[in-house]
């Protein structure tokens, strides 16, 4: 394992040395050491390569994510895996604000408790949340899968697109032209898939299902007062 | 942007620390408010006296005999020590109005920051690094504290414009945001009688917050009180004389993490401000919900 230390290495060559990483590296596994809550940690990354942070992280960790996993052993602040494209982000703690925000692929695996506006403005990214989520949670998003095993904050969804949502638990509100709907056989086939890639143990039965009503998507007088 | 720092102690083995944890914690905000800085510090109990804690632009003039000419004028003994561009005046407890009015006659440039038993305010603009030297944060205790960086947006960089800013006795506030009623706010309360001396939104948030608990509201309540009442985005930081609070507006996009130990209760815009703690992996690190009011006191 290639080890990094933030206590005696700059945040930007490490970021150098993991973003130099081809396809075919041998270096395809890394940790790195004290980041104390830095900024940007882990950003950029293009190569199929597993990265343990190992600490709390600050604004930004893992974002732009292509190919590489990346795991933070501790909390993540806001925008983790903003803009995620490919592969695995997983916070074994909590995350801050927008997680997975314009997110367009990959999975990005919240152990803990998510705050406000998680999966903002997805795009194809799939997100599962183990705890709760706080208020305006995938709101504008387009595509892809937000799980959620705990409860939801007010007005999830809101102004959604086709984004899916799954909530296990309590949805303090839904946003305008969120609404609930059937969970189908090919929903429970997802999100089984969603949950085993996640780790996480709970039975897609337990879900109930949410997504856009579609009266929002062009301009409708009638619909004025919800714009 | 702005950052803000805050630390509750539970454990009084940690009280001499104070300053130097506070300090440590404000210097890692500078890239979060780089333009001024100031701290709240809630030292030991005056047995019975009150500090005022007085700012001047030319304090080699203001303070050579303010502590004397005080005295005279109030009729009262009046002690002082200097910290750079600030002094603290320690009087008998009933003269707070008193000096304050014999102030403005006796030295018109002087700013009274803080007013109380145990509070003392210093700020002052510049990186937050060199304000804690130039006060010595290091070297001061406590039993709690809150600092703050500044990135100014609603009024000018000036020693006035930074936090924290303190509208009462003890009370104190510190703010990341912005409000937007901020000047209808302040109109009525003045006409309530309130005292507000900048064009600063925070002072008005902190004067709000004043003029409730002087209508018999407690803190909570009055925190509770600013949620329906303010408008803006806000992430707000208070100390009074005894205990220490944090609330953030509905839509809580200013950042804000806390971490709890049998030790401490502390107050971060970012984690990093609080890796330096005593016992930091240990501790419950969490986010504060949006429009809750969180109070801790002794």
């Amino acid at each position: 394992m290639q080890s990094i230390d933030l206590a005696t290495q700059t945040l930007r060559d490490a970021n150098a040395a993991l973003q130099a990483q081809a396809a075919q590296t041998n270096a395809t596994s890394w940790e790195i050491l004290n980041p104390r809550g830095a900024h940007a940690i882990a950003v950029g990354l293009d190569a199929p390569i597993e990265v343990t942070v190992r600490g709390s992280t600050g604004y930004y960790c893992a974002g732009m994510n292509k190919q590489a996993t990346v795991h933070v052993a501790g909390s993540a602040g806001p925008g983790v895996a903003e803009n995620m494209m490919s592969g695995m982000v997983i916070i074994d703690g909590d995350a801050s604000q927008y997680a997975g925000a314009t997110g367009r692929g990959g999975l990005l695996v919240i152990k803990g408790n998510a705050a406000s506006r998680c999966g903002i403005s997805m795009k194809g990214i799939d997100i599962v949340v183990q705890g709760n989520i706080g208020h305006m949670s995938a709101f504008m998003g387009q595509a892809g899968n937000l799980v959620v095993c705990g409860d939801a904050g007010e007005a999830l969804g809101d102004s959604l697109y086709e984004a899916r949502l799954f909530v296990r638990g309590s949805v303090k509100s839904l946003g305008a032209d969120c609404i609930e709907k059937d969970m189908r056989p090919e929903h429970l086939e997802l999100l089984r898939d969603l949950l085993e890639r996640a780790g996480i143990d709970a039975r897609p039965e337990d879900f109930r299902r949410y997504g856009s009503a579609r009266k929002l998507y062009n301009f409708d007088i009638d619909n004025v007062g919800a714009y | 942007m702005c950052g803000i720092v805050g630390l509750f102690l539970k454990d009084a083995a940690l009280k001499p620390q104070l300053g130097e944890l506070l300090s440590d914690m404000l210097i890692t905000m500078t890239d979060r408010g780089p333009d001024s800085a100031g701290i709240a510090i809630y030292g030991a109990d005056t047995g019975g006296q009150v500090k005022l804690t007085v700012q001047s632009e030319a304090p080699e003039a203001d303070f050579e005999t303010l502590a004397a000419d005080l005295g005279a004028a109030l009729g009262a003994d009046v002690q002082m020590t200097r910290r750079d561009s600030h002094a603290v005046l320690y009087l008998p407890g009933d003269q707070a109005e008193a000096a304050r009015a014999a102030l403005a006659t006796l030295r018109p440039g002087l700013r009274v920051m803080s007013a109380g038993e145990r509070i003392e305010i210093f700020k002052e603009v510049g990186l937050p690094r060199d304000v804690s030297e130039r006060f010595d944060l290091r070297s001061m205790a406590g039993s709690h504290g809150i600092g703050h960086t500044r990135m100014a947006t609603e009024s000018a960089v000036t020693t006035q414009g930074a936090h924290p800013f303190s509208t009462g006795a003890d009370q104190c506030l510190v703010h990341n945001g912005s409000l937007s009623n901020h000047n209808n706010l302040r109109r009525k309360l003045r006409h309530q009688g309130m005292r507000i001396e900048s064009e600063n939104d925070t002072e008005v948030g902190a004067a709000y917050l004043t003029w409730k608990m002087q209508n018999g509201a407690s803190l909570g309540e009055a925190l509770e009180g600013a949620l329906d009442d303010l408008d803006g985005f806000f992430t707000f930081v208070v100390g009074t004389k005894d205990g220490f609070g944090v609330v953030r507006d509905p839509i809580a996009c200013k950042p804000a993490v806390m971490a709890e130990t049998d030790q401490y209760v502390a107050f971060g815009s970012e984690y990093r401000a609080l890796v330096g703690l005593p016992g930091i992996e240990n501790a419950r690190v969490w986010e504060p919900e949006p429009a809750t009011v969180y109070f801790w006191s002794h």
